[in-house]
């Protein structure tokens, strides 16, 4: 697939405002680090804005960004109930990588992919994107053929990906237990090097305090109540900060997508599941890279503070609990103990859920609805992490231009209705 | 964890069960045409309540038997469990069957025999 480098904007910094750097590091260490400058500000809501972004995490704050960045529109809000990213981007296990199945996959996670490489330069905040290479391992000879032919197809659509064997990869993750006789042996796996991970809170405070420079409100502590309409079209939304008056509704609200599409009359293809994640007391390196687990429903990495962060497939009832059952993590800490033996004796130091959104052909929904200026940008589901700056990207296009771009088209909530899915489940190693 | 109280076989782990989703969806009847759009309702979109969602349930490692809970999807609390083809009765998991859209949609409507049904099924 031959795509051009997307569009990351022109970002003018307004005079006064602080640029982070070695050298402002240095400078500020003089006064002991007593006179940074808080990075965004914490206004109250005007009465009126161009556009309202509903939802604080990861995507919400990106899509403001680029509707400021690369389409003028500065005059908007984030609206966000609780704090910016402390949510699904607070709750995820950072897992970045861009091979998928399906051609329409390959373009939103490949954009978001280059947007990802250049984040840390783009918002001048530090993200840690980490390229250390995701490897997704077979555990059956049936999975394994499944799987090269994902590889072939992710490379036709020039996204690196390379099969692996069980000594191959026993070399590249020396701590992994390859040995043939365990319940689920290793057989072998893909890599994508160009994977990796990144620090998740410092993504929503890199697009937080870059859209605050370019203008844009972000608004904690203050929950959508109801949206506003006139006939068909949206006139605002109702908050716990009273009512603010705008013209486009940018809705981001991940697990709570139903209840805000409900206010306006709307029904999604939703299902809200807690998916649940943890971590271990911090140890020395023993791990390098991701491993995922698709057939065990296991995916692991090793912070830079040297916890172990373990992920578990989605529960299977929905809720909004924000917690799930106990035999999810149970099923896949067995799993990841049989991977790597070296893990038995570690202790669990923390251990969390978040609400996803889950679709039935476990892609998302980038669409216009129904209501005039209201669009939903949800159905991330499981693996919303690795999509934030191309979802951000392309949902501000479509909020700006009001129609898709090539990349958000085949995402429409239309496509519930001709039967157009983009079926990725167990596509290209996507553990659900 | 839940504890789900087999209506067969008393209450039981969360993980002898399995979970069917969204209870009470009528298939509409294929001589009832429909247009893709209300056939969509019926297919792909969900009822996801904040709060009391009737949901069906399979006792897949025990009886394997079908039947539906009432259950609040905040606390995760079990409100009532009833038979597949019945509709609760407490009033809180009542209210919730009558207040979902999904009463309203074409698609549930073509579920049922009509004036326009071709079927012989209505003797």
């Amino acid at each position: 697939m031959a795509q051009n480098q997307p569009d990351r904007g022109q970002r003018k910094l307004p005079g006064g405002s602080q640029r982070y750097s070695a050298f402002a590091l240095a400078k500020k260490a003089i006064n002991y680090h007593q006179d940074w400058e808080r990075a965004w500000r914490d206004p109250e809501p005007k009465p009126e804005y161009d556009a309202i972004i509903i939802g604080g995490g990861g995507h919400g704050l990106a899509t403001a960004y680029y509707l400021a960045a690369v389409h003028g529109i500065n005059n908007i809000a984030v609206i966000e109930k609780g704090w910016i990213g402390g949510g699904n981007t607070g709750r995820n296990t950072t897992i970045i990588r861009s091979n998928y199945l399906w051609d329409e996959s390959a373009a939103i996670y490949e954009h978001s992919m280059k947007l990802w490489e250049g984040m840390t330069q783009d918002l001048n905040f530090n993200v840690m994107f980490s390229q250390r290479g995701v490897l997704t391992i077979a555990h059956s000879e049936h999975e394994l053929r499944e799987m090269s032919r994902r590889v072939h197809a992710i490379r036709l659509n020039g996204i690196d990906s390379e099969i692996l064997g069980p000594a191959e990869i026993k070399k590249f993750v020396p701590a992994i237990n390859i040995d043939q006789s365990i319940r689920y042996p290793v057989m072998g796996g893909f890599l994508q090097k160009r994977g990796g991970t990144a620090r998740h809170d410092a993504v929503a405070w890199g697009y937080a305090r870059a859209a605050d420079d370019l203008g844009v409100d972000i608004i904690q502590k203050c929950e959508v109540t109801g949206l506003r309409r006139q006939g068909r079209k949206i006139i605002g939304v109702e908050t716990s900060r009273g009512f603010i008056k705008t013209k486009k509704v940018g809705c981001v609200v991940a697990g709570h997508s139903s209840v805000v599409a409900a206010m306006a009359g709307i029904h999604l293809p939703i299902a809200s599941r807690p998916l649940q994640a943890l971590v271990s007391e911090p140890i020395k390196p023993i791990l390098d890279t991701v491993i995922m687990s698709n057939a065990v429903h296991m995916y692991i990495s090793q912070s830079d503070k040297g916890e172990m962060v373990l992920g578990a497939g989605v529960d299977k009832y929905n809720s909004y609990a924000q917690r799930g059952s106990f035999p999810v993590p149970e099923h896949m800490l067995a799993a990841a103990v049989e991977l790597f033996p070296v893990l038995s004796r570690l202790r669990m130091l923390r251990h969390w859920g978040g609400i996803v959104d889950t679709c039935p052909d476990a892609s998302p929904i980038i669409s216009k609805t129904d209501v005039e200026g209201l669009y939903f940008d949800c159905g991330w589901g499981t693996g919303g992490f690795k999509a934030t700056p191309g979802s951000g990207h392309v949902f501000a296009d479509l909020i700006a231009n009001d129609q898709p771009n090539k990349i958000a088209a085949p995402y429409t909530l239309e496509r519930f209705r001709s039967g157009l899915l983009i079926d990725e489940h167990g596509a290209a190693g996507v553990a659900h | 964890m839940l504890i789900i109280p087999c209506p067969h076989c008393g209450p039981r782990d969360e993980i002898e069960f399995a979970c069917g989703g969204e209870a009470h969806i009528a298939r509409p009847l294929i001589e009832n045409k429909i247009s893709d759009a209300d056939f969509a309702d019926y297919l792909f979109i969900r009822d996801n309540p904040k709060g009391i969602f009737l949901e069906r349930w399979r006792h897949s490692a025990g009886c394997r038997k079908w039947f539906n809970l009432a259950r609040d999807t905040v606390t995760h609390e079990i409100i009532e469990v009833y038979p597949t083809d019945s509709l609760p009765k407490k009033a809180a998991a009542r209210t919730s069957y009558s207040s979902s859209w999904r009463r309203h949609t074409v698609a549930e409507k073509a579920a049922k025999i009509g004036k326009h049904s071709q079927t012989e099924g209505t003797k």
